[in-house]
């Protein structure tokens, strides 16, 4: 049992219990969304104590160093004084550099920040308007190839930060971001191991991303990426993918059309299926799905299904603001 | 003298167990609908917390927790027939990883054992 002071609250953790859970049964509304020790939204700040090592390994030195840790990960054995971070050591300053359309619907935002961010191609940072609005947007670039952070914003119909994205958001502005965060990008695994992509609209951003680090890890395997869409025009890289898989004999790309699925859910299963279709014995391969969430859902259960293992099935459902207001 | 869980291969044998397991009550549509979730990463979690105490592995389960978490699988109808299928799923997958029949037998009586708590009896 370790005693915590949080600002005027005093508090036990019981054994077993962390300390986000603790902050929680005391009715302390603090932040938290996937209490796996992924998304790092319940990072707090430690300013005095001793805090478990599990607690900060996911974390950057500087932040670790900082006394940062995720509070569902921190099964204290020594009491703490904790704190809110403070979001502006967070967050960083990046310059836009390159604003180019895609497609109707989608821009490729290039962005440079003042010192390199460390990062994996798939995971994503969060982007902080002036006015505090927080979007998470997935890197297509690769750190080891390119200078520039890249991504790719879908306007949607009643998105506040795509649709002032995609209007005023012009080359020379600066924006705030902070990250990365995310497990959804190219493991090292074993390099003749099958790699299959599966993604919705912008779901390509981080599928680009680890295509493109799979192959600058020399990755000998073949890789197949189906990119589902639900108009031709908004097939946003086909040519782009086409010749990269024309420069590397084991890239298989593979655009599906379809008309069977909404943004939110999948109404028909058959045009995302495809690729298990394609592939109906999944043993032993790389899943990476990204995109609706719907679909994401889906495909992973499918996947699974076909005889993947879930320790190689990696996903990143992109959660709208109004999928993530509903309880679950 | 070796516990069951050491005998059985410990958290080596959870691992080798747990996608086999999961997705025999996946593909099984007379139960399925128990497993559907958005998180199937955390369900996948809570298979491999069920398979370490079903092994006598070191775990934290109580009765009660067993009751909470389950009452609401049972208002939307978990009965006997749905213990058992997944009970059937369970040895198996443990015949299918040629687990000793003794020792199966020790991991079913643990699993037989939470019955009345999974089904709020």
């Amino acid at each position: 049992m370790a005693k915590i002071t949080y600002g005027d609250h005093h508090l036990q953790a019981e054994d077993g219990e962390s300390v986000l859970d603790a902050l929680l049964r005391n009715k302390i509304d603090a932040p938290y969304s996937c209490k796996l020790g992924v998304c790092q939204t319940c990072i707090m700040q430690c300013t005095n104590g001793d805090l478990p090592a599990a607690s900060q390994q996911e974390l950057k030195p500087n932040l670790r160093e900082q006394g940062y840790f995720l509070s569902c990960q921190c099964y204290a054995d020594n009491n703490l004084e904790i704190k809110l971070p403070e979001s502006e050591q967070l967050f960083v300053s990046a310059k836009l550099v390159e604003k180019e359309s895609l497609s109707p619907t989608v821009v490729r935002l290039r962005l440079q920040t003042a010192t390199p961010l460390y990062y994996h191609a798939g995971q994503f940072i969060n982007v902080k308007r002036a006015d505090g609005l927080v979007r998470s947007y997935s890197l297509a670039s690769l750190p080891s190839e390119d200078n520039l952070l890249e991504l790719h914003v879908k306007r949607m119909d009643n998105g506040d930060m795509s649709q002032w994205i995609c209007k005023t958001f012009k080359v020379g502005d600066s924006i705030e971001i902070d990250g990365p965060v995310g497990d959804c990008f190219y493991s090292g695994a074993a390099s003749e191991q099958p790699i299959l992509l599966v993604g919705s609209g912008t779901g390509l951003a981080p599928l680009i991303g680890i295509l493109r680090d799979a192959l600058h890890n020399n990755h000998s395997g073949p890789i197949y990426l189906y990119h589902a869409s639900f108009t031709e025009e908004e097939l946003y890289l086909d040519k782009e993918i086409k010749a990269l898989a024309s420069n590397a004999n084991n890239v298989h790309y593979k655009p599906v059309i379809t008309k069977h699925m909404t943004e939110n859910y999948v109404v028909s299963g058959r045009s995302c299926e495809v690729a298990i279709v394609d592939h109906p014995d999944l043993k032993e391969w790389q899943i990476y799905i990204c995109g609706a969430p719907a679909i994401v859902k889906f495909m992973q259960q499918r996947a699974f299904l076909a005889g993947a293992s879930m320790n190689n099935i990696h996903t990143d459902p992109f959660e709208t603001k109004e999928l993530r207001s509903e309880a679950r | 003298m070796s516990t069951l869980f050491e005998k059985i291969g410990g958290e080596a044998a959870v691992n080798a167990a747990v996608d086999i397991f999961y997705r025999k009550v996946l593909s099984d549509d007379s139960i399925s609908h128990f497993f559907e979730t958005t998180d199937m990463a955390a369900q996948h979690a809570k298979q491999k917390a069920f398979l370490t105490m079903a092994f006598g592995g070191p775990n934290d389960y109580t009765g009660a927790d067993m009751r909470k978490a389950h009452a609401p699988l049972v208002e939307k109808g978990l009965n006997e027939s749905h213990f058992n299928a997944v009970a059937g799923h369970l040895q198996s997958t443990l015949e299918e990883l040629n687990v000793p029949a003794n020792l199966i037998a020790e991991v079913m009586a643990i699993a037989g054992s939470t019955k009345d708590d999974v089904l709020g009896k």
